[in-house]
């Protein structure tokens, strides 16, 4: 039988992959996905979490509501930062995480 | 859902998911992305959010991936074969993030209600409906859906947003027109910077 434990499981190892990959990783394209799949995870969190906290018998809209501000929040976020990117690469002419130190001092 | 086709999901989610870390090519990464979205979506569907599990894919599966791919091919990233990242950083991402899955496993298994499953805790739609109704608090569509023994669940999620959260609804509209002004301004090309 399918649990909340087990849906709280598979977002929190996604959420862990994600982590591993911004970590890991230095293509900052690719970290950038690791993030978007780090948002995800949380979003299936929220939604298992209104799925088995009924109010009146229906799933808590409520965290449906806050999934649906973060996935608005998540595209608008994705956009400007892809836009940073697209920024950076002209200056650097590199997409790499360690071409760009110059906040390093 | 039957607990096999839960399991075909997670593991579409969680399998494509490892992919989007481990491949070295950044359009491989791109697509295996969009298919964990797709196996999340369908996790979402599972749980009765459907008007959720529709928007990830519309959103992220379609909108936002198209957006990765076309920066991918417009700064025409080759693979990134002769850098590899340092050991010190990979063996930390392993550390790091199977000590934050197995104390989320740990935690999330002794919490009290964990081991409910959606059979144990079935939606009452008549009873709800009942109750809106006596209440008068919801619209006719809503209930009539619920009497018939449907979860309407879009238009709940829009009686949900339109009533008790108008106003952040439109802060996040603004959010959106923000961000459009913001990407413009920045993919501006400088042409007049004094050296």
């Amino acid at each position: 039988m399918i649990t909340l434990n087990h849906y709280l499981i598979v977002s929190g190892i996604l959420f862990a992959l994600g982590f591993a990959g911004v970590i890991a990783r230095r293509n900052i394209i690719i970290i950038y996905m690791c993030l978007e799949m780090m948002l995800s995870a949380a979003n299936l969190t929220l939604v298992a979490f209104s799925r088995f906290n009924l109010v009146d018998g229906l799933p808590d809209y409520t965290a449906q509501a806050l999934v649906f501000f973060t996935i608005t929040v998540a595209a608008a976020e994705v956009a400007v930062g892809l836009a940073i990117i697209v920024a950076l690469f002209r200056s650097k002419q590199s997409v790499d995480v360690e071409a760009v130190t110059k906040l390093q001092g | 859902m039957p607990p096999l086709l839960f399991y075909l999901f997670a593991a579409l989610s969680l399998g494509f998911g490892l992919m989007v870390v481990l491949s070295r090519n950044p359009v491989t990464s791109a697509l295996s992305l969009a298919m964990s979205f797709v196996g999340l979506a369908a996790l979402f569907i599972s749980l009765d959010a459907y008007f959720i599990g529709t928007i990830q894919i519309l959103v992220y599966a379609g909108a936002v991936m198209v957006l990765f791919l076309f920066i991918i091919m417009l700064l025409d990233i080759k693979e990134e074969a002769e850098k590899r990242s340092s050991l010190g950083a990979i063996v930390g991402a392993i550390l790091v993030a199977s000590v934050l899955s197995v104390q989320i496993a740990t935690v999330c298994s002794s919490l009290s209600h964990s081991k409910q499953s959606v059979a144990d805790s079935a939606l009452k739609l008549q009873e709800a409906g009942a109750e809106m109704t006596a209440s008068g608090k919801s619209l006719a569509t809503i209930t009539k859906d619920l009497a018939a023994g449907e979860l309407p669940d879009t238009k709940l999620m829009g009686l949900t947003l339109f009533s008790q959260y108008a106003f952040h609804l439109q802060v996040i509209g603004l959010l959106l027109l923000v961000g459009t002004v913001g990407v413009v301004v920045l993919s501006k090309r400088e042409k007049e910077v004094a050296p």
